[in-house]
């Protein structure tokens, strides 16, 4: 009902104040380049934020690490909390007895993502720096070779692909393999790496979406509409509070899910056939 | 209804938005049916929630991805 009151209000409100509402668009990831503009190395606001993030993301680590002790302090307890829920409810949960060697970079995969989602949140950076696709497709790639380097490893290249390509499933009717090759093969090739990546980065940018259209709303209602209309600035702002959360949530989740598909596409590649 | 007055009923908007609410839907009713079945199965043997939790965000992922490709086709085909 609001919302409706707000779809018919907000056309009139618009045409006649100089102020005019500018809601957010995909360019919004596009920012203008800051230095090196033109080069292969174009630093623009995304860039930046990648960089602090980067270097905030080492720092806990190596300071975590230097000062380690047997009886952990408050820091040091919350990123073992963290680092545990990694190894137990997704290196353990899904490749079981194997898991070992695969929680380095199940750990590097799942802080990295929920770093790099949290600064959407962060003032002052205000953007995710997987919100656009180069960061997100380089672990996606970084998971496929993975899965693929393990197939390989324990099936042999022909054994490998004989039993991602030809599941044994369908061997009772070898007909069958004429659709479900082509299927499978786009799957192990193209749809598990670009899934992930643009599970990720669609995430990213519908909440950041999301953001800028509640808080300049909240502006444009607060310093440029009409009177009465003034009022709706309260609504779009817990609006902005609310997806804000969301966006912590989300965030996490994201990197929660996107580390659980590595590890199942890993188990995937290492499982017997039957 | 008369063929004129149809004609004269003018609708704007974005076609864009309209394709995302339609490939919302589908994903809803996925998610809904999915979370409820896993609600169920936890309910049912409390001793299995972890594995069964995993295996619903598995899930969700999938069918999520229905709906997120729905947000960048949008912005693909402007």
């Amino acid at each position: 009902m609001l919302g409706l009151t707000l779809l018919r209000v907000a056309p009139l409100a618009l045409s006649g104040d100089e102020g005019g509402f500018q809601p957010p668009s995909i360019q919004d990831f596009f920012p203008p380049a800051i230095a090196f503009e033109g080069t292969f190395f174009q630093i623009d606001r995304i860039w930046i934020v990648r960089i602090i993030t980067t270097i905030v993301l080492c720092t806990i680590f190596i300071l975590a690490a230097k000062r380690a002790k047997l009886v952990p302090g408050r820091f040091q307890a919350g990123i073992e909390y963290l680092l545990e829920f990694v190894r137990v409810q997704i290196a353990d949960e899904i490749l079981g007895i194997r898991a070992k060697r695969f929680v380095p970079m199940l750990s590097v995969i799942f802080f990295s993502i929920l770093f790099f989602n949290i600064t959407s949140i962060v003032p002052g950076l205000n953007i995710a720096g997987t919100s656009r696709i180069g960061l997100p497709l380089l672990l996606a790639l970084w998971v496929m070779a993975r899965y693929w380097y393990e197939g390989i490893k324990k099936q042999k290249l022909g054994g490998y692909l004989k039993s991602s390509l030809f599941p044994p499933s369908v061997k009772d009717m070898p007909f069958l393999y004429l659709i479900v090759t082509p299927i499978e093969a786009l799957q192990v090739f193209v749809i598990r790496p670009a899934s992930l990546a643009i599970r990720l980065t669609a995430n990213m940018i519908a909440g950041h979406i999301m953001l800028v259209l509640c808080f300049s709303a909240t502006e444009f209602f607060l310093l440029h509409a009409a009177g009465p209309l003034k009022g709706f600035s309260a609504v779009t702002l817990a609006g902005g509070v609310f997806v804000t959360l969301f966006e912590l949530l989300v965030g996490f989740l994201q990197a929660y899910i996107f580390a659980l598909l590595a590890a199942a596409y890993i188990n995937m590649s290492l499982e017997e056939e039957h | 209804m008369d063929a004129n007055l149809l004609a004269d009923v003018a609708i704007s908007g974005n076609l864009n938005a309209i394709g995302y609410g339609l490939a919302a839907i589908g994903p809803g009713i996925g998610l809904g049916f999915l979370i409820g079945k896993t609600i169920e199965g936890m309910a049912r043997q409390p001793e299995v929630s972890g594995q069964l939790r995993a295996t619903m965000f598995l899930g969700v992922a999938f069918v999520e991805l229905l709906a997120l490709l729905g947000i960048v086709a949008g912005f693909l085909f402007a």
